[in-house]
């Protein structure tokens, strides 16, 4: 805690000045030592080709981990398998999110404690979910299988969503579509509420039709907050590790290997910690550059 | 009731409802299947087609917090009988327990890991925070952008350089450790989020309270610190909830004295074989706080996750 | 001066006799299994007798490799003793993680040849075959096979495997009649449900259908070198034998395992023999015990075997050695469990309890054959095992392997040839980062 204050009257205390250091410095301190100097170690570590496992003499390699990833076939497919994940994890969010937004601003009775159930699973822990997942994914004993042959007729034990290569791309996407589908809707709906209920009544008296309505007035509103929640579910998705990791592993083959299960393997099973340090810095870049980029978009966006 | 062209017909709501709570009942349905599996004997969590209505057991809880070894039946008959009913359930498979697992040790870590990072990074994302909203802070700006991009890397990315730093400093799998680095990776939404709910507050009433004789420090604890309460709550309820389900750190830089529950909860295996009941026990000792959590402070949460968004 | 030299001497020997008598609480590190149970039990006699305490860290084996290398590579004190997997010991003993043993052996008198030479080999020595002692054997493995004798025994399923094949149904004796008999069992209906051939190792994950796709690889002839310790692999790695065998795997998991067997390790090859899913299993000796303990599915259900021969006989051997932790600092606790643990009497109850002793004294026995319905398999087993690269760089060759193997057998994508030929390069380049190549 910072010193008491003594009560003679040096007009108020600590300076205003010393108090916004005093306040700040702590958690600028904190980052330094958490975020910054680790991220300049990385790149310092990309161009060598220490291993952490080792003791030997760690030699600097100029850009060598940077050229062996990015002629590597293997990094492609990584980024292939992340690239098909984000979208159609952003796809269906969008969509179901979007769509549940609408129909909650409808007020329906009790509409505060269905959104409310319908929040529960991104609160929850991806890793503990998402083994749990892996149980009802299983062919036979499983919920998943049952559910939906139940419904479309067939054999429960046909088909293995985490098995089999054409599926387990989609079982991740399922998944993840399922816990964060919540977060576009929350955004959503802030978005449609910050919508004037002026506006519709003018355009009412304009006679504009409902589906006229909404293409000219609710989704032009609403987009700014949409593309915001894209860029959170991006950015988050980009990173994905926890569930994955949990549901498939990477598996079957490397058809679920996402960038940071690939990463994990070359840093924490590999020990090639230089040449995963850089495939870091690549990785960073690439996010730092697409978001930068996506947010000049949503500011236009927002001018308009 | 007025008329108003923006209110839906009650046939609207209806159709509206109907269908937001088909979705939810399907999104809670893995939910619930969870908590079910818990309380189910292993052979009837395998059951082919799946089992919706069973015996309720508390076998999973058993081996959750249990260690159990096999035992001859020449032993089995030596021991009597069981004296107390979880007993009497490890008995049936010819087994006696050995001692407790380490499910409790690994919760354990998770609160004191989880209160300690919160109680952190809230402290100092408020003082960092009522910082940024009151004063002139150089780079301002800049610093504010900074604290924020350092959630756009991978964690796994994040946790090469955190792996030989705590090796170098002896932090690996401390408490310690752990804490430092959840607080530090909750810090920025902490002053994101913290900094809004400040800005809110009018400064007259800090203005008033210096006029009245009170320094800085003081106007700052006795006016600003209580009406920022709800949003230092709800703040500290999504440190807590980042702390309490983070996974990749915990399972890079954890193994044992500081494990934390989400690496260990999958790692539960029976006696040959994945024990389902004993995992789903574990989730749901787990999950269902931060379930509860959610119900109950369903305003603040709610309108935390749409405002931290919705300022960035 | 003469008073001084007493004192100190004095002073020195109160120093000893407390740094003997210190009571020590000791970790003991290893995978979550059966045999780790019976080492508990065995573990008490040591704790009786010391007065030291004994904890354990039990990590399940899909994540035991993963969670103790990066124990041991983050310089971590959590264990005192760790029994590693075999492979680690090349890195154990470069990257000072392990003790070295030598002069704690000379001075307790602990002769390495009082146990199985292959057993020595695999878990102690690096670099390989040389006098330089890094762990003591404490539990011999093998991957081998077990399956349904009741089925294997009846007489209508006889009849009809008779009728399909034209061959009688016994235990295989080559990896081609497992295949058969895998194929017979695929889908057919026993006792009202569907029963599937065999469980097999394909687990993407640790190290799991590298250990399956092995103990094939190995009947038909594959060698990681064309001279040993040359690194020189084109045509013995791809060699026409180890494509032909890599086939025949991928043939096996597409035609006679379970629905969704795609990443199937040790507790699931256990959970479908126990469920009665299949006839026939692929696991590691350890669970033998029990195995043949199942109320339903052990005892006179079960037959055990080795792994059956193509070209050559051959075994993926598995088993760990006890090494002391050099970042412990119970050291002198530590060499006093591997001392206690190196009695032949200790041994022999090791072997009771179910844990695989590697002793000769336990090993020769004459009755030691007869000990269990799976005891004269595994000496045959452990005959003609075979490990995967030891190198320091293990992990990575592995990993490698790991990969290539799961794209081709489980995600089918590409053929044998190119997969094999892949992991050359991949090997290849780790050997050359390595400086070995």
């Amino acid at each position: 805690m910072a010193t008491p204050v003594k009560p003679i009257r040096r007009a108020k205390g600590l300076s205003d000045r010393a108090i916004a250091w005093v306040f700040v410095a702590p958690s600028i301190f904190l980052l330094l030592a958490v975020n910054i100097f680790p991220l300049i170690w990385t790149i310092n570590l990309s161009f060598t080709d220490f291993k952490a496992n080792r003791n030997r003499d760690v030699e600097y390699i100029g850009l060598r981990n940077y050229e062996r990833i990015l002629t590597d076939s293997d990094t492609w497919l990584t980024m292939q398998a992340t690239a098909h994940f984000l979208f159609w994890t952003i796809f269906f969010q969008v969509l179901i999110g979007f769509a549940l937004a609408f129909l909650i601003n409808k007020k329906f009775r009790g509409n505060d404690l269905w959104t409310t159930i319908i929040v529960l699973p991104m609160m929850l822990s991806p890793a503990v979910v998402g083994n749990f997942w892996t149980f009802l994914y299983q062919p036979q004993i499983g919920l998943f299988n049952y559910m939906v042959t139940f419904f479309t007729g067939g054999d429960p034990s046909s088909f293995s969503m985490i098995g089999e290569v054409a599926l387990a791309p989609w079982a991740i996407v399922i998944v993840d579509t399922w816990m964060w589908t919540p977060f576009v809707m929350l955004i959503c709906l802030a978005g449609l509420r910050s919508i004037p209920g002026s506006i519709y009544e003018a355009a009412e008296c304009d006679r504009a039709s409902k589906w006229r309505q909404f293409w000219t007035i609710t989704i032009p509103m609403v987009l700014p907050f949409l593309m915001l929640a894209v860029l959170f579910r991006g950015i988050e998705n980009f990173k994905m590790f926890d569930l994955v990791v949990q549901l498939t592993g990477g598996g079957p083959g490397s058809t679920t290997e996402v960038t940071s299960i690939n990463l994990k393997r070359e840093a924490f099973e590999k020990w090639r910690t230089g040449y995963a340090s850089a495939y870091a810095v690549i990785l960073f870049v690439t996010v730092f550059g697409l978001a930068s980029i996506y947010v000049k978009a949503l500011n236009k966006v927002k001018d308009r | 009731m007025s008329f108003s062209v923006t209110e839906p017909s009650n046939s609207q709501k209806w159709i509206a409802g109907i269908l937001v709570i088909g979705y939810a009942l399907i999104t809670i349905l893995p939910l619930i299947w969870i908590i079910a599996t818990g309380f189910k004997s292993p052979s009837d969590a395998i059951a082919y087609p799946p089992k919706v209505i069973f015996e309720p057991t508390l076998e999973g809880y058993v081996n959750l917090f249990t260690t159990r070894t096999r035992v001859t039946d020449e032993t089995l008959a030596a021991l009597g009988p069981p004296t107390t009913w979880y007993d009497a359930i490890v008995r049936q498979y010819d087994m006696i327990i050995a001692g407790p697992s380490r499910y409790g040790e690994r919760f354990l870590n998770s609160v004191i890991i989880g209160f300690g990072s919160t109680f952190l990074s809230v402290f100092l994302g408020t003082i960092a925070a009522y910082a940024f909203s009151r004063f002139r802070v150089p780079l301002k700006d800049d610093l504010l952008f900074f604290i924020l991009s350092t959630r756009m890397m991978p964690p796994i990315a994040v946790a090469i350089p955190i792996f030989l730093m705590f090796r170098q400093l002896g932090l690996n799998d401390t408490h310690l450790g752990m804490i430092m680095l959840y607080t530090a990776v909750n810090l920025s939404l902490s002053v994101w989020l913290l900094k809004g709910f400040i800005d809110e507050i009018p400064v007259e009433y800090e203005e008033a309270a210096l006029i009245d004789g009170y320094t800085r420090f003081q106007a700052f604890y006795k006016v600003v610190l209580p009406q920022a309460a709800t949003g230092i709550a709800s703040t500290a309820i999504f440190c807590l909830i980042f702390a309490w389900n983070e996974y990749a750190f915990a399972v890079l830089l954890t193994s044992g004295t500081a494990q934390t529950a989400p690496p260990f909860i999958p790692t539960i295996i029976g006696v040959g074989g994945q024990d389902w009941p004993a995992v789903a026990a574990g989730a749901t000792l787990f999950l269902v706080p931060v379930m509860v959590f959610t119900i109950l402070l369903r305003k603040h949460l709610l309108r935390g996750i749409t405002f931290g968004a919705v300022r960035k | 001066m003469k008073r001084r030299l007493l004192l100190s001497t004095a002073v020195l020997g109160a120093l000893s006799a407390a740094g003997t008598s210190q009571a020590a609480d000791l970790t003991l590190c290893w995978a979550a299994w059966d045999p780790a149970n019976a080492l508990v039990e065995l573990s008490k006699e040591f704790e009786a007798e010391s007065g030291h305490t004994m904890s354990f860290e039990f990590v399940p084996w899909p994540n035991f490799a993963d969670r103790m290398l990066n124990e041991l590579n983050s310089g971590g004190q959590l264990c005192d003793l760790l029994i590693g997997d075999s492979q680690w010991i090349g890195g154990g003993a470069e990257n000072g993680h392990y003790v070295k043993l030598n002069d704690f052996f000379e001075a307790e008198g602990i002769s390495m040849d009082d146990f199985a030479p292959a057993t020595v080999y695999a878990y102690s020595t690096w670099p390989k075959g040389t006098p330089n002692y890094y762990a003591l054997p404490a539990m011999g493995d093998a991957n081998a096979w077990f399956y349904r004798r009741d089925w294997f025994e009846n007489e209508e399923i006889k009849a009809a495997y008779k009728e399909a094949t034209g061959d009688d149904l016994r235990e295989p004796q080559s990896q081609t009649e497992l295949l058969q008999i895998a194929q017979f069992f695929q889908g057919r209906e026993i006792d009202g449900q569907t029963r599937y051939g065999a469980s097999i190792f394909t687990e993407r994950g640790s190290e799991g259908i590298t250990m399956g796709v092995t103990g094939a690889l190995y009947t038909w002839g594959f060698k990681y070198e064309n001279e040993p310790g040359s690194y020189d692999m084109e045509g013995a790695v791809n060699s026409p034998e180890a494509v032909e065998a890599l086939e025949f795997y991928k043939e096996l998991y597409e035609t006679a395992t379970p629905p969704g067997y795609s990443d199937s390790y040790m507790e699931q090859s256990l959970d479908a023999f126990k469920s009665g899913q299949v006839a026939m299993a692929m696991n590691w000796f350890a669970f033998f015990p029990g195995l043949y303990a199942d109320p339903n599915t052990g005892g006179d259900n079960i037959g055990f075997f080795v792994n059956p021969p193509q070209n050559q006989a051959g075994s993926t051997l598995g088993g760990q050695g006890i090494s002391v932790v050099s970042y412990s600092e119970n050291r002198d606790a530590a060499l006093e469990y591997i001392k206690w643990f190196a009695q032949p009497s200790v041994q022999a109850t090791w072997w009771e309890l179910g844990g695989y002793s590697a002793h000769n004294s336990v090993l020769n026995d004459p009755g030691f054959a007869d000990s269990a319905p799976f005891a004269g398999d595994f000496l045959e087993a452990m005959n003609d095992v075979q490990d995967f690269w030891q190198e320091p760089a293990y992990a990575e060759l592995l990993l490698a392997m790991q990969k290539r193997v799961h794209d081709y057998v489980v995600a089918d994508q590409g053929t044998a040839q190119e997969a094999l030929d892949k992991l050359i390069e991949d090997w290849t380049e780790v050997f050359e980062d390595e400086g070995k190549l």
